[in-house]
């Protein structure tokens, strides 16, 4: 007969196994009480995300039957929630008075769901999900139909709303984050999984900040801090758990954010243990059961007089239980000093996988698509297997040890036959490869001359190349293309041509789907990406800002000293004394230190604090002025002369056409800076022709110029064409601007952009073919109509208020503690 | 100052900084930088690259890396080094999260560590 007795709270998972391992070990070494707060048996609580999607019933997640408990002799107290343990006296009371005496106890409390404290978080119909009642609650709904939310899109969020979904109700997935499972998933992964699961039917709305659950009786829909509302007839909060300490604190045991324990996993106590996921060992909480089962082995040991039994912390790997979203995760997965990463995305199949690895050992894993992987890559971390034998070919798994590597294209070979190369001709995949087989052909110019795909501007040719070889294998060795960045392979010509084709609308949807091999890519691509997506989306990209370079960031242009410039807008060099006054009021109010005018006719107020622009700003608006945009690679200035309202040489209204032009064409993103002039004659005052487009006014009209420089180099401009007519000049220039916009590859000025792809081809599309001049400039006048927002209002508005404000200040400091 | 400082102060919450962004604290040492990565891991360094001292706050966040406005340098977000063929280290502040709330060592406030 047993002679100790011991007391366990709690009864999930942890203290389960537990005891399976203490009654194998030593049958009747213990008279085992258990208080478990919930009123059931012990149950695999993982799998309460089968019984929400209808896949099993409770009766099949059932680990110990109350059949269990008789055999053994526990006394099992159901609903019973333990409220007090006096360990001078070795006893625990429950809420209902129910009281245990111990010689050894055991708290394995678990965890408690976090609940968003926003108003309505107590209103029925808001569950968390964590236990059967949850469940039951949410199926309980689904039987009525109608919506649900679901606030928190990792694991449990996930799972539960694929199980919601499953049961026939409308999803909706909040996130705080700009992607799911961020602390799993780079954006990149968190894209596919984002589109796996709306391609269920589920809403997932990503950068979701809850501001409140509406209703009165009972929740009736979620409002965000953006004011979007969303219905519902449930929400489900999963947006974390925390150790379920507060018992242990209350009898005075050393607690952190868990119950803290040692080796032998024994609290302050030394006749308590805790167990499980209320539990911090090594400044360590785990949320997984396979180290709570690594645990529960070290406390059947150590109650069966095994002093020497250790548990040593686990590294964890976890998988997504939502049928036909294949994810996994293990390890450690965070980038950092003497880290690397190998990534392998293999767009075609919808594949990202990504290894972390120090010193020649994986450390972490993320594998989504393809998971056969997962325990391979997590015995080796457990393991701490040397990998540098087989680096090269570690990320395409086991079975490729020693076998074939991957396609590097394909990006190429992925794309449908009809999708477009060559943009200029209109020229498809499938007729280059088809005609590469009839005719024999074997090389670039062959293609060339047979379809003329990448004979105009040549900015597909690193695509023909790419599709000349799917065709003819390795027999065909193209040049090599210059690389964007370290990130790809591709160049900017390839990646621009692939996110039309693909019609790729985002930074993580470019990265994936063209097998960037940077998870968040680098300060050389993030700002080309969002320039190409920005030009080629219009209205459509939401702009990335922190993909900006600081300048267009804050609209502002940063100084050596930290310090920034501002520029406003004089249209056309134009001003008047209300303008001035209003500059002038503000270098006074501000203590402005420098006040230059600019090469481009303009104010340049240099020197000011990063927190005083927006109210700067808002002096400078107040009196009708906007930003000049000094900063941006976008429309910079239209430098004037006085044309024929004042000079006796002048031609044509120049100052006059400068402003129209400046008019219509602010706000306009490019490649690189864009600066213009208009000279009323050919004196050109104005020094148009060294500008990036510049206009001369004759008698008879307006020869329009494009591609001079005046920096590091110095070149004239050439002429483009002449038009008759103002309205013509303003066409040419727009459809002119769209083309470099176009074809333009980021920070490459149009002087050189021309020279890459030729004067004959710009003065072609914009000058001789009215119909492609007029869809360019129609196409200019589209992106425009989003445009035109002068940053600076908004954000006197309010809009990035973050930016200008620095955190509060730490003034002095008196010793903590 | 003499006094000895310890523990940890806490300076902001963690959605204050934005995601691949900074935000800066004044402080008696000079100006932290405050990250959070894509992942949602929080850095702090003190907002000066080891090359012109140019503000890293206001750099493009990329992994855990900033590459610094002023003249393009990669500096690692958790040690301070500059990474590539560049030499260099900013001191890093040491930082941690608890319950959404960053926490800054307070004796880095006080007396650049070093
Ligand atoms: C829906 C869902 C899916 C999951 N999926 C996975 C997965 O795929 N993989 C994985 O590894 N992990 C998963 N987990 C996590 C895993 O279930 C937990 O890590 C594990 O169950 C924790 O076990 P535990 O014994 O520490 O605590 P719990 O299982 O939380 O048990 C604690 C028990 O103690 C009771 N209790 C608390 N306080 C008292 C008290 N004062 N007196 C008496 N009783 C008390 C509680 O009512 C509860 O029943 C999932 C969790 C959920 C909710």
């Amino acid at each position: 007969m047993a002679t100790r007795s011991l007391v366990v709270v709690g009864n999930g998972m942890a203290p389960g196994r537990a005891l399976e391992r203490l009654f194998e070990a030593a049958p009747d070494a213990f008279k085992v009480t258990i208080f478990n707060a919930e009123p059931r048996v012990n149950y695999d609580r993982i799998m309460l995300s089968p019984v929400l999607a209808g896949e099993k019933g409770f009766e099949d997640i059932v680990i110990h039957d109350d059949a269990w408990y008789a055999e053994r002799g526990v006394t099992l107290h159901k609903g019973r929630k333990v409220v007090a343990i006096d360990r001078a006296a070795k006893t625990v009371t429950a809420e209902d008075g129910t009281t245990a005496a111990y010689d050894e106890l055991i708290i394995a409390t678990g965890s408690q769901p976090f609940m968003l404290p926003v108003p309505g978080q107590t209103l029925p119909g808001v569950v968390a999900y964590r236990d059967l009642d949850d469940v039951e609650a949410m199926l309980a709904a689904a039987r009525k139909g109608g919506k649900a939310v679901v606030i928190g899109g990792g694991l449990l969020g996930l799972e539960a709303a694929a199980g919601l979904k499953a049961q026939g109700m409308d999803v909706v997935v909040l996130h705080l984050m700009p992607h799911l499972m961020e602390r799993q998933l780079d954006q990149a992964a968190g894209y596919l999984l984002e589109r796996a699961i709306a391609a269920r039917g589920i809403t997932v709305h990503c950068k979701a900040n809850t501001h409140e659950l509406l209703g009165v009786d009972r929740v009736t829909g979620v409002r965000l801090d953006d004011g979007t509302i969303y219905e519902a007839d449930i929400v489900v909060m999963a947006v974390g758990v925390r150790p379920n300490a507060d018992l242990a604190r209350k009898a005075g045991l050393d607690v952190n954010r868990g119950v803290l324990v040692d080796d032998r996993m024994r609290t302050s106590d030394p006749s308590i243990f805790a167990l499980g996921e209320c539990v911090e060992h090594r400044g360590a909480v785990y949320g997984l059961v396979a180290p709570l089962y690594e645990m529960a082995k070290v406390v059947a040991a150590q109650l069966t007089g095994d002093a020497s039994a250790a548990y040593r912390g686990s590294v964890t790997a976890t998988k997504l239980k939502v049928t036909g979203c294949d994810l996994y995760s293990a390890g450690d997965f965070a980038d950092g000093p003497g880290r690397e990463e190998i990534v392998l995305r293999d767009p075609a199949a919808g594949v990202y996988k990504r290894l972390v690895l120090k010193d020649d050992v994986i450390i972490g894993a993320v594998l989504y698509g393809d998971t056969a992987d997962g325990p391979w890559f997590f015995d080796m971390i457990r393991q701490k297997t040397d990998v540098s034998a087989m680096r090269q070919t570690l990320i395409f798994g086991q079975s490729y040890q020693g076998g074939a590597s991957l396609d590097p294209m394909a990006a190429v070979a992925a794309l449908p036959d009809e999708a477009e190369i060559c943009g200029c001709n209109g020229v498809c995949k499938g007729t280059i490869s088809s005609i590469i087989t009839a005719k024999g052909l074997t090389g670039l110019e062959e293609v060339r001359a047979h379809t003329k795909a990448s004979a105009s501007c040549g900015s597909c040719t690193g695509l023909v190349e790419q599709v000349i070889r799917l065709a003819l294998g390795d027999a065909y060795n193209p040049a090599a293309v210059q690389p964007m960045c370290g990130c790809t392979e591709l160049g900017h010509d390839d990646v621009r041509r692939l996110i039309r084709a693909k019609s790729l609308k985002s930074i993580p949807a470019v990265m994936q789907e063209l097998g960037w091999k940077t998870s968040c890519g680098c300060a050389k691509c993030r700002p080309a990406l969002n320039y190409y997506l920005v030009c080629d989306w219009p209205g459509e990209y939401e702009d990335d800002n922190q993909s900006r370079f600081v300048n267009e960031r804050v609209h502002a242009n940063i100084q050596k000293d930290g310090t920034f410039s501002v520029v406003p807008r004089m249209w056309g060099g134009l001003t008047s004394a209300k303008e001035l006054r209003a500059i002038a009021d503000v270098v006074d109010k501000f203590a402005i230190p420098t006040v230059k005018v600019t090469g481009g006719q303009r104010i340049d107020l240099l020197g000011v604090q990063k927190q005083d622009l927006p109210a700067v700003w808002a002096d400078l608006n107040a009196a009708g002025m906007i930003s000049g945009a000094a900063y941006a690679k976008g429309l910079r200035t239209v430098k004037t002369c006085v044309g024929s309202d004042w000079c006796r040489f002048g031609t044509q209204d120049s100052t006059g056409l400068g402003v129209k032009l400046e008019k219509f064409m602010w706000g306009s993103w490019t490649p690189a800076k864009l600066k213009m002039g208009v000279s009323g004659c050919p004196r050109n005052c104005a020094e148009a022709t060294c500008k990036d487009i510049g206009v001369i006014c004759v008698d008879s009209g307006y020869e329009i110029h494009f591609g001079g420089a005046a920096g590091l180099d110095i070149k004239g401009t050439e002429v483009l064409g002449h038009a008759r007519s103002e309205a013509e000049a303003i066409e040419i220039i727009a459809a002119l601007t769209q083309l470099y916009r176009e074809e333009g590859r980021y920070l490459e000025r149009i002087y050189k952009w021309a020279k890459r792809v030729g004067a004959p081809h710009i003065r072609a599309a914009v000058v001789d073919d009215r119909e492609k001049r007029r869809s360019l400039f129609e196409r200019f006048v589209v992106s425009q109509k989003t445009a035109q927002v002068d940053p600076w209002a908004e954000r006197v508005a309010g809009k990035d208020a973050h930016e200008f404000k620095p955190l509060e200040s730490i003034r002095f400091i008196q010793a903590a503690e | 100052m003499n006094t000895i400082v310890t523990g940890w102060l806490e300076v902001a919450a963690v959605e204050d900084i934005p995601v691949r962004g900074s935000r800066v604290l004044r402080s008696p040492a000079g100006d932290i930088a405050l990250f959070r990565a894509a992942d949602g891991v929080v850095f702090a360094l003190y907002d000066k690259c080891p090359h012109g001292g140019g503000p890293l706050s206001q750099g493009i966040v990329h992994g855990h890396s900033v590459t610094c406005p002023l003249h393009n340098w990669v500096i690692c977000l958790k040690s301070g080094e500059a990474q590539g063929a560049d030499r260099g280290c900013t001191p890093n502040v040491p930082v941690r999260v608890e319950n959404g709330r960053v926490l800054v060592r307070a004796a880095s406030l006080v007396g650049q560590a070093a």
